[in-house]
């Protein structure tokens, strides 16, 4: 019985992956495939948000939701081909750290969003405020 | 249970390497603390763009009379910086391969290609910011524009320094060779690299894109 299996539920210690880093296992042709194909899906979905923007064939107020979706799409794009996130675990304390990223993002820019989208309801208008002054 | 801790123990006494009190096994190797701690920080510039993002989004609609998002922005222009970003983090994982294979020739080249781009990047994001100033649309002109500024020109700023850092790499890879500290501060810059093409990715959609949308279109 060794160590490992004794005191480690998952990779080895000191085994963790670098984001960014090339895989270890990996030859150089299929190094560069990788990336050549996260290429290519980059661009396709960058082409595709351009064409969003300026297409009648997409209902007129999903577009901007279409080329969020997109957008998020191709950052996925970015972390997996380009930084090498992955599911491994030994990637998995780049993936936590990610995950709290997402999470303080999303709080940050829908929060906002929303507080300031209610107090713009709960504000009288210009008029009724000038009314107001003596 | 005492049965575990006498195999831990005999482990302990047949490891190579001496007990540090870090665990079974000593630390994590130092390029793996260095590429987690700068991803650590990579995250924080990214909730701190999100601010700037956010602030956009509120503000978007407050052009105080002035010119809107529409009324301003060349998408072809935007289209051309996306290309040259998106270039240039391929370019930049290529440099990251010859670099893993200790090929010199390739890794100066492969810099050199990401800089020239960066710099194309960033030249036309300069041409397109005095444009708007002599247009009368500078920061100062409304709440739509200072928050533009903040976020795009925040931006720019990561990538003048990522091109500074680019030059010290290529500088110290030809003086120092493929040595271990320089590989290190290699895969940091790379992830930095990355990391803006990321966020960009979020401005192009965003600021440019949803932004030139005509009005009724908006959520």
């Amino acid at each position: 019985m060794s160590v490992e299996e004794h005191f480690d539920a998952g990779s080895r210690v000191g085994e963790d992956r670098v984001p960014g880093a090339p895989h270890p296992e990996r030859s150089l042709g299929e190094e560069i495939r990788g990336y050549v194909l996260g290429l290519a899906l980059a661009i396709a979905l960058t082409v595709a948000a351009f064409w969003a923007a300026g297409t009648h064939l997409i209902y007129g107020p999903g577009i901007a939701m279409a080329i969020l979706v997109l957008a998020v799409a191709q950052m996925g794009i970015h972390l997996i081909f380009f930084l090498h996130i992955t599911t491994d675990p030994d990637s998995t304390n780049n993936i936590l750290a990610l995950a709290f990223g997402v999470l303080a993002v999303c709080l940050i820019v829908f929060g906002s969003l929303w507080v300031m989208e209610h107090l713009n309801q709960s504000m009288p208008a210009m008029s009724e405020i000038r009314h107001l002054q003596p | 249970m005492s049965g575990a801790l006498e195999v831990a123990g005999e482990a302990l006494h047949s490891h190579a390497s001496p007990v540090s009190g870090h665990g079974m096994g000593g630390p994590a190797p130092k390029r793996i603390i260095v590429g987690y701690g700068f991803w650590i920080f990579l995250l924080s510039d990214v909730v701190m763009f999100a601010s700037f993002f956010a602030a956009y989004a509120v503000l978007f609609k407050n052009t105080a009379g002035g010119p809107s998002a529409r009324d301003l922005f060349d998408l072809h222009n935007t289209a051309v910086q996306t290309g040259c970003l998106l270039l240039s983090t391929f370019t930049c994982g290529m440099a990251g391969l010859a670099v893993a294979e200790r090929n010199m020739r390739w890794t100066q080249l492969m810099l050199l290609l990401t800089g020239l781009l960066g710099a194309a990047f960033l030249s036309l994001e300069l041409h397109e910011f005095t444009g708007l100033v002599a247009r009368g649309a500078g920061p100062t002109r409304s709440a739509f524009l200072s928050s533009f500024f903040t976020l795009v020109g925040c931006h720019g700023v990561h990538v003048t320094a990522g091109l500074l850092w680019l030059g010290t790499m290529m500088a110290q890879f030809q003086a120092k060779g493929f040595r271990e500290d320089i590989r290190h501060r290699f895969l940091c810059f790379t992830l930095f690299w990355h990391a803006l093409d990321i966020i960009w990715v979020g401005i192009f959609s965003l600021v440019y894109l949803v932004g030139t949308l005509p009005a009724e279109m908006l959520p």
